[in-house]
């Protein structure tokens, strides 16, 4: 038996780690990785209180995460790779074309 | 506390440790090998929750697939080495706001959680169960969830083929 706030901190440190990933690193394919650890940290989450509550509804929908990350990476790193092909650098702060 | 408690708290410290080096790592292919470290004691994080099933996805689709597009992304990049060139300025600034969200969640679980109250018992979620509940209850989520991944791959194909003769 385990303690239900204890998966909950573990999650929620996940968590932060990649919020500073997403906010600090330059790199997209980096930022994408960091990404990856929130949506993780997430998933944590609802297997912990899927497993709690003995509903199925949170594995189900943590193995929809799953696959929707599958996506996420994807497409982001075509678009990466993409950017890398036009414009010689995967630097998000370089690539501000879009930027008022 | 029990036996199931301590492998979580030595698999949680190995994922926090690997998470906090995957995100101030200076090379870039440390960070990925970061990132499978991670992704590991998070599949046996779920494990000792008792969600096998998700487990063995976890291992197949993050640390088996995933990360190795990762890989390709970076071989194809060819991400330079070092602090600077990985980072932007604003650390202290996503340092501060990276422990305020973590500071404000931890508030909140201690506060809506007592902490001897709920218990993850070992409820046996089998993979039996849940392909039963996946394919009765959730077939149309389900439906839902593989146009979305055709439609993601059928993109993916678009965006990165060179278009030479168009």
């Amino acid at each position: 038996m385990i303690r239900l706030p204890l998966a909950l901190f573990f999650s929620a440190v996940l968590f932060s780690a990649g919020v500073y990933g997403v906010l600090a690193r330059r790199n997209a394919v980096l930022v994408l990785m960091s990404i990856e650890l929130m949506l993780n940290a997430v998933n944590v989450n609802l297997v912990a209180f899927s497993q709690a509550w003995k509903n199925l509804a949170g594995q189900v929908f943590a193995l929809f995460l799953i696959a929707v990350a599958a996506a996420e990476v994807g497409i982001g790193l075509a678009i990466v790779i993409l950017i890398y092909r036009n414009r010689e650098t995967i630097n998000v702060d370089e690539v501000d074309l879009l930027k008022w | 506390m029990s036996a199931q408690e301590y492998a979580f708290v030595v698999l949680a410290l190995v994922g926090t440790v690997a998470a906090v080096r995957l995100v101030t790592a200076k090379n870039v292919m440390h960070a990925a090998l970061y990132l499978v470290v991670t992704l590991a004691s998070v599949a046996g994080v779920y494990l000792v929750l008792g969600a096998e099933f998700i487990a063995w996805v976890q291992v197949l689709i993050y640390v088996g697939a995933i990360v190795i597009l990762f890989l390709f992304g970076l071989m194809l990049t060819k991400a330079p080495i070092g602090r600077e060139a990985l980072d932007n300025q604003q650390r202290g600034v996503a340092l501060l706001v990276a422990l305020g969200v973590l500071a404000g969640l931890v508030f909140l679980i201690q506060d809506a959680f007592r902490w001897d109250a709920p218990k993850v018992e070992p409820f046996q979620a089998t993979t039996g169960v849940l392909g039963e509940a996946l394919f009765h209850r959730y077939v149309l989520p389900f439906e839902a969830v593989s146009f979305l991944l055709l439609a993601a791959l059928i993109g993916a194909i678009v965006l990165s083929r060179k278009e030479d003769r168009a």
